[in-house]
């Protein structure tokens, strides 16, 4: 078991070493995105992936199962997950919504059947989103170079490390027998997908460049979750005015690299 | 802060007016739509049968009006926008419109069933720039997707200029494509490719 965490261990630290090698070559110019030509390749890598199996699978387990099953297993990864957020919680110096996070443990544990039923969030205990990456970003680690992990798809150097804990933590990949252990983790794999099946075509859709549009989104969408659904205005650029004749800002850029960014280029 | 509302103000002189005039709040304003809109999704026999047009003719009539497309187009182009003659800036709006329209056509249908919870409002007497909050509640999932309006006020109203999904501005998430296309083949290039999108998936919807 332990030999599976390093080889996956390894397999994140070999992609970050690679990517950081690679950068340079191919790339449309975005600063967020210096390795562009590696990045596309192993987009284009996990969208067939995910086309010949992952979706197909992730499709039937929609059609095939009732609505309460699929709620039952979702709930029940969910729960298991809100321990490791309520640890984030706590490490990004949120001592009340970890204790909510323990709290809702706690009872989807037991008055919630295993985690079957999510009582918790009936009885108002709201459900969070947290992970390592998360916690570096509250602690003041900037996010570094956009990377596309094979399998795991879009994060940041800075959320690579992240997942790197996180996967290392995850209470499913400490569970002893073998078999169990397998089928949990392909469960949730198809779990998660299902509950994006929806958002698949809109994606497709909406994109002029599906490359470029998913990974606008991750970096707004992680940037909004360090900030907990409020990232601050001023240096999104979102907010500044293009129509304006004096000054147009660069979309989010900061003026100066900061020491943690400098660091995390090191 | 004073900064961005001079911006605010220049930017609203380039508004379209003809709007009619109303003084309804952002959060109600938010709320009366989107609760009329869902009404008839859900309800509707057509649409209910897949007619995708019919979605966007209930859109364009019920909910375009709140929203401000120049404004939207503006800040989705970028700083590319003050190179762009007004009758470019006139074409990029319209086919961004149609572009956004049929997101938001697709996303209102695939999540119809969905119960939308209204987040507590807060605003200052004065205020022109607010965020109307939402939650999303899928029925199979573990949780709410939040969905926010920015508005802006106009003197025909308060006007959506952004909607941000789970934190995803759907509008400022175009701007490095916009710009990769205005770096290619120039504002007319980025005019093209949007008019060739919005085509296709009008082909598509049609099979």
């Amino acid at each position: 078991m332990k030999a599976a965490f390093c080889s996956k261990f390894s397999l994140i630290v070999i992609v970050a070493a690679a990517a950081g090698l690679l950068g340079g070559c191919a790339t449309s110019g975005n600063p967020k995105d210096p390795i562009e030509g590696f990045n596309r390749a192993m987009f284009g890598f996990n969208e067939g992936l995910d086309k010949v199996i992952i979706k197909p699978v992730a499709t039937g387990y929609e059609t095939v199962l009732p609505q309460p099953i699929q709620t039952g297993i979702a709930n029940f990864f969910s729960n298991i997950a809100d321990l490791m957020i309520g640890v984030n919680n706590l490490l990004q110096g949120k001592p009340a919504q970890a204790a909510s996070d323990a709290g809702r443990v706690l009872v989807n544990t037991t008055v919630g059947f295993l985690g079957l039923i999510d009582v918790a969030s009936s009885m108002g205990m709201e459900k969070h989103v947290e992970d390592v990456g998360q916690t570096f970003g509250r602690w003041g680690m900037t996010d570094g170079a956009y990377v596309v992990l094979p399998f795991f798809g879009p994060r940041t150097a800075r959320d690579t490390i992240g997942l790197a804990f996180d996967v290392y933590t995850d209470p499913v990949g400490h569970v002893d027998h073998i078999p169990t252990r397998n089928v949990l983790l392909v469960t949730r794999v198809i779990s998660d997908r299902a509950e994006l099946l929806k958002a698949d075509k809109i994606i497709e859709e909406a994109a002029l460049d599906k490359y470029s549009y998913v990974r606008d989104a991750y970096l707004q969408r992680r940037r909004s979750l360090i900030h907990d659904g409020n990232p601050p205005r001023e240096q999104d650029g979102s907010a500044e005015l293009e129509n304006d004749n004096t000054k147009v800002a660069e979309a989010g850029e900061p003026a100066q690299p900061s020491p943690a960014q400098t660091a995390m280029r090191q | 802060m004073k900064y961005f509302a001079l911006l605010l103000a220049g930017a609203s002189l380039l508004l379209p007016v003809g709007a009619q005039a109303q003084e309804t709040a952002p959060d109600a304003l938010v709320k009366n739509v989107t609760t009329e809109v869902l009404e008839i999704i859900r309800s509707d026999k057509d649409i209910k049968a897949g007619n995708t047009q019919r979605v966007i003719d209930l859109i364009e009539k019920k909910v375009l009006p709140h929203f401000n497309f120049q404004r939207m187009t503006a800040l989705a182009v970028g700083k590319d926008w003050r190179q762009a003659s007004p009758a470019q800036q006139k074409a990029l709006t319209d086919e961004f419109r149609d572009l956004l329209v049929r997101t938001y056509s697709n996303a209102l249908t695939a999540y119809k069933n969905e119960t939308v919870e209204y987040r507590p409002f807060k605003m200052q007497p004065g205020d022109t720039d607010v965020t109307v909050r939402t939650q999303i509640h899928q029925p199979g999932a573990r949780q709410p997707i939040a969905l926010d309006y920015s508005l802006e006020k106009q003197p025909q109203g308060w006007k959506v200029y952004d909607v941000v999904v789970a934190g995803v501005s759907l509008v400022t998430n175009y701007r490095s494509s916009f710009a990769t296309e205005i770096r290619n083949g120039g504002i007319d290039g980025l005019i093209k490719t949007l008019k060739a999108k919005n085509t296709s998936l009008e082909a598509s919807n049609r099979k």
